[in-house]
């Protein structure tokens, strides 16, 4: 066995020893192992997952052969559960696999209590009404659900749990807590202990930016009666005194100065997700209350009081034109400030965890710390029950849907066949994805899955989409015929490309939700092969 | 046993790939001719490349293969390494230090009956142009953008332009390109002469950005100052004129002492191996999911371009999936001034001129600024650089007539194959010019231009 530091560096370098931690004790299941579940899992078996229970009733076909690399000629007439786990195994050994030859559908049905022993079940290929089943299951037994279908050209992933809360969202783009504008009172006097007209020119250039911000900010509001630039013309005035301030034109740190400045024109306080997060009725908090909600409460607390309207400092500083000293000496202005705001929150958290009856200690200082350090990137993810979105869509969002202009398949391919009113194709997928398992129950295969019926299963498919259009209150809108055809064209093919893709995005998502680390998809992402005009609905 | 054997009642192996490919749509390319014949053809005819056996490369060989492609062709120069376990799927812990491209091959044609696959283990650089021109697709899944240059200089080289600087439609080498970096990729299509190549968006991958040396020797303020003045600047002082060599593990651990003595020195936090070795190697994080998508995505193009089965991807289709899920398609516009995919740059030349002369003259032009050059014309090698056999084979004709060389033809395409500085640093580039002998009106004036 190789040194997993090693073997696992590249997504070490992204999720880091607690990520592959949480991915190394979780349990997973799969729901059908064809394409779409053995390519999920193959990503998660080579990044390391814990253990893995493959369920699956069917045995190998040939026409496995020709899009499931997990099985092969000698595979022919086995239980594909079977021989999907051993090719799996063969990948990783450091991960328990094991499979369980029986159709998920029948297991929904005999046995829900077999899910609750998994951290995630990811279930593919399931239609609509087993979809409604285990989603009622696995929300009973608070297990994370992802659903993957992989359909002709096109497909989805929905991920379905009551909550995701996650503390290290890690955006990629994402304002430096840097308190230009309302520095803390031993930040003011860094910068008061700089003089920006100092003679020596090295000594000027050399000037952190952060410094020469806080001064000239403080300037302008002692000038302008306490408030900042917020003008278009009053911040390129602020602009224009940072220029004057340059005596060379190769002083770097006022370079950055400039632009940095928006830095200083931001808003003071906590942006309005935050506060919607902090407004949240899980605040209010009681012995069933999670570790993150626990915390919340705690940061409601800091920035209601000691915070003074702000979160916890974040404690880092971007690389900035400076001398090594003065760098060193900011960090350590920032670090005492964030350590000092840990405290603080450190002791609400203790104190609140007493209030409601819990262990002060039961969350660990490694996590109070993380916490704060990631306050203002916070995350709550909630996910409507499938049944609920299934029987009664958010109706303006899908009518929405069916007039947005972004979506709508380029004008070429689109022939005058098709009505004007419906021409997004990524809700006509989902919309049509939908009739084919209405199809399927009414009819007992899926439309165009056989090829001498396609005639006749155009003409049910498109009955059954009106049917269906009606049913979710959208009367008047009818779907291109186009896509109609595409859709009886398909005939439930299951095809490597689309399913190594569909597979791919399910397992990043299981990543996400396993490591507790970036955001994960938060509707139900419509993939779109046909133009890879892709797209997320909340419905 | 061959497919049509089967008998008809039972599903073939192609059960799923036949819907698309058999049955005629409506959203589809406009060559879609659904058939037997086309599967037939997709399996016999169509050769694909694909360009590096890494994590793009395992995932498109399997891709491709399981789309109904059997003639596969893959080139790697690299061996396989620990790190690459955690996705690169065809390799396991036994195969580190063999060939990618070898091992690559192998594990597919040991699952997928049929498919044959030609695995190539050398450098790009290695294979003579026309090599490249046997493919119908190449398919790229590389990390660097001078392979990717090179590869693109390569596909664009057959294209030829009609009288109108059309596009002659049968010299188009489409190609399709993926890159990953932890959650974050790209899929694109390029087909030279139609949509911009890799060269006309190059923009779209902005260089390294390094730190000013006098801010690793004077003011350092974080752990990668620390560690590129270990890497960069006292690696050189001490060990005068041996190259430091980032696979030796005991270069890496000097590198990282150093850096450690540095940060100490000036009260730097966050020096650790392994991110010394970040730093050193400019490593990419890379996971098996986002390969996966990318590769996909790549594969299915191929798919679509080979068969008209679809619309394609038109051109560049961008994912994000760090927070939530972004994918977005974008139609780049083509630079009609490329100098890899446009007409080529036009040289007016005296008959009389030789090939040694024409070599300098390519050295010393604005726009080309090429050295070191290797001549071919139409796959005919007109002065070759390297290898030595081939440099003295071809030494002769540097004092030869270049117009007689090239068969005395008014005007064609001559590609040159040579080194040119870029951000100064000198890389490897093939230029395709358009080269037209003065006073040589056409063929009906060749008896007036043959005295040379």
């Amino acid at each position: 066995m190789a040194e997993p530091k090693v073997k696992y560096d590249r997504q070490l370098r992204i999720w880091g020893d607690q990520g592959q931690a949480a991915l190394e004790k979780s349990n997973i299941c799969l729901l059908n192992c064809g394409p779409t579940g053995s390519e999920t899992l193959k990503n998660l078996v080579l990044g390391g997952i814990g253990s893995i229970t493959v369920v699956d009733g069917s045995k190998v076909e040939a026409g496995d052969l020709g899009n499931n690399f997990l099985v092969d000629q000698s595979s022919l007439g086995q239980s594909k559960a079977k021989c999907v786990c051993s090719f799996l195994q063969e990948l990783n050994d450091a991960v328990k696999a094991k499979f369980v030859e029986e159709y998920p559908d029948t297991l929904i049905e005999t046995n829900p209590s077999f899910f609750s022993q998994f951290t995630l079940v990811v279930a593919t290929q399931l239609v609509e009404s087993s979809m409604v089943k285990l989603d009622r299951i696995c929300r009973e037994a608070n297990v994370i659900l992802i659903f993957a279908r992989s359909y002709g050209l096109t497909g989805f992933v929905r991920i379905s749990l009551k909550e995701h809360t996650v503390i290290e969202s890690k955006p990629e783009h994402f304002l430096d807590d840097l308190r230009l504008n309302n520095p803390w009172p031993e930040l003011k006097s860094f910068a008061e202990g700089f003089d920006l007209n100092v003679q020596d020119p090295v000594a000027h250039k050399h000037i952190p930016y952060v410094v020469i911000l806080v001064k000239l900010a403080d300037e302008w509001a002692k000038s302008h009666g306490g408030s900042l630039p917020s003008t278009r013309e009053e911040k390129k005035e602020f602009k224009d005194l940072l220029k004057a301030g340059m005596v060379a034109q190769d002083e770097d740190n006022y370079r950055e100065a400039i632009e940095s400045s928006f830095k200083v024109f931001a808003p003071r306080g906590i942006s309005s997700e935050l506060q919607q997060i902090l407004n949240d009725s899980s605040v209010e908090v009681d012995s069933s209350s999670s570790d993150f909600w626990v915390l919340v409460a705690a940061l409601k607390d800091f920035v209601t009081n000691e915070g003074g309207g702000e979160a916890p400092l974040e404690g880092s500083i971007p690389d900035m034109t400076s001398s090594t000293e003065q760098y060193v000496n900011l960090q350590n202005i920032y670090q005492a400030k964030a350590e000092a705001d840990f405290l603080a929150i450190e002791q609400m958290v203790r104190n609140t965890l007493k209030k409601i009856g819990r262990d002060p200690n039961s969350i660990p200082t490694a996590t109070i710390k993380s916490f704060c350090k990631n306050a203002r990137k916070l995350k709550v993810c909630r996910y409507r029950p499938i049944e609920n979105e299934f029987n009664s869509p958010n109706l303006p969002e899908l009518q929405k849907y069916l007039t947005d202009e972004d979506y709508r398949l380029s004008p070429f391919i689109v022939n005058s066949s098709n009505l004007p009113e419906l021409q997004n194709i990524a809700v006509g997928i989902y919309i049509l994805l939908r009739a084919v398992d209405r199809f399927a129950a009414n009819y007992n295969s899926f439309p165009g899955q056989f090829d001498s019926a396609m005639d006749e299963d155009i003409a049910r498919l498109k009955s059954t989409t009106i049917g269906l259009l009606n049913d979710l209150g959208c009367n008047s809108a009818a779907l291109p015929e186009d896509l109609i055809n595409e859709m009886c064209r398909f005939g439930a093919a299951e095809l490597h490309a689309v399913a190594a893709l569909v597979g791919g995005i399910a397992s990043q998502e299981v990543i996400k939700l396993i490591t507790r680390q970036f955001v994960p998809i938060s509707g139900t992402y419509i993939f779109n092969g046909i133009d890879h005009k892709s797209q997320i609905l909340f419905l | 046993m061959a497919d049509t054997s089967v008998p008809l009642q039972q599903p073939s192996r192609s059960r799923d790939l036949d819907k698309l490919l058999l049955r005629p749509g409506n959203l589809v390319g406009p060559t879609f001719e659904p058939g037997e014949q086309l599967s037939k053809d997709l399996d016999e005819y169509v050769r694909i490349l694909v360009v590096g056996a890494g994590g793009l490369g395992c995932e498109l060989l399997k891709d491709l293969a399981l789309s109904g492609f059997r003639n596969l062709e893959v080139i790697d120069m690299d061996r396989i390494e620990v790190t690459n376990l955690n996705r690169q799927f065809l390799f396991r812990l036994e195969d580190v230090g063999k060939p990618k491209a070898e091992v690559a091959a192998k594990r597919v044609m040991e699952r997928i009956s049929g498919v044959d696959i030609v695995p190539h283990f050398c450098r790009i650089e290695d294979k003579n142009i026309e090599f490249y021109n046997e493919f119908a697709i190449i398919a790229l899944g590389l990390d660097s953008i001078e392979a990717r240059s090179y590869i693109n200089t390569v596909a664009c080289s057959f294209l030829e332009y009609d009288s109108d600087d059309n596009p002659r439609e049968e010299t188009i080498k489409p190609m399709v390109d993926g890159g990953t970096e932890g959650f974050k990729g790209h899929a694109r299509v390029i087909m030279p002469g139609i949509t911009p190549c890799f060269e006309c968006t190059i923009w779209l991958f902005p260089p390294q950005v390094k730190f000013p040396l006098c801010t690793l020797a004077e003011t350092p303020r974080t752990a990668a100052h620390c560690i590129e003045y270990a890497h960069l600047i006292k690696w050189d002082e001490v060990h005068r004129g041996v190259p430091f060599d980032p696979d030796n593990p005991k270069n890496m651990k000097w590198v990282y002492d150093e850096a450690v003595k540095r940060a100490e020195l000036f009260g730097i936090p966050g020096v650790t191996y392994s991110f010394t070795q970040g730093v050193v190697k400019n490593i990419i994080p890379a996971i098996a999911s986002t390969n996966a998508i990318i590769s996909a995505a790549c594969a299915l193009e191929t798919l679509k371009i080979a068969t008209g089965c679809s619309k394609t991807l038109s051109n560049y289709l961008t994912y994000n999936g760090s927070e939530g899920l972004h994918t977005k398609v974008t139609e780049f516009e083509r630079d009609k001034d490329c100098l890899v995919c446009g007409p080529g740059i036009r040289i007016e030349l005296d008959p009389s001129i030789t090939l040694q002369k024409f070599m300098d003259l390519l050295e010393e032009h604005p726009k080309l600024q090429l050295s070191k050059a290797s001549v071919t014309h139409r796959g005919k090698n007109l002065y070759m650089q390297a290898p030595p056999v081939l440099e003295e084979m071809t030494r002769p004709n540097l004092s030869l007539s270049l117009f007689n060389l090239m068969g005395k033809l008014p005007k064609d395409i001559v590609h040159v194959n040579g080194m040119t500085s870029k951000n100064d640093q000198k890389t490897s580039c093939l230029r395709k010019l358009r080269v037209v002998f003065k006073g040589v009106d056409g063929v009906a004036d060749m008896d007036t231009a043959g005295g040379a």
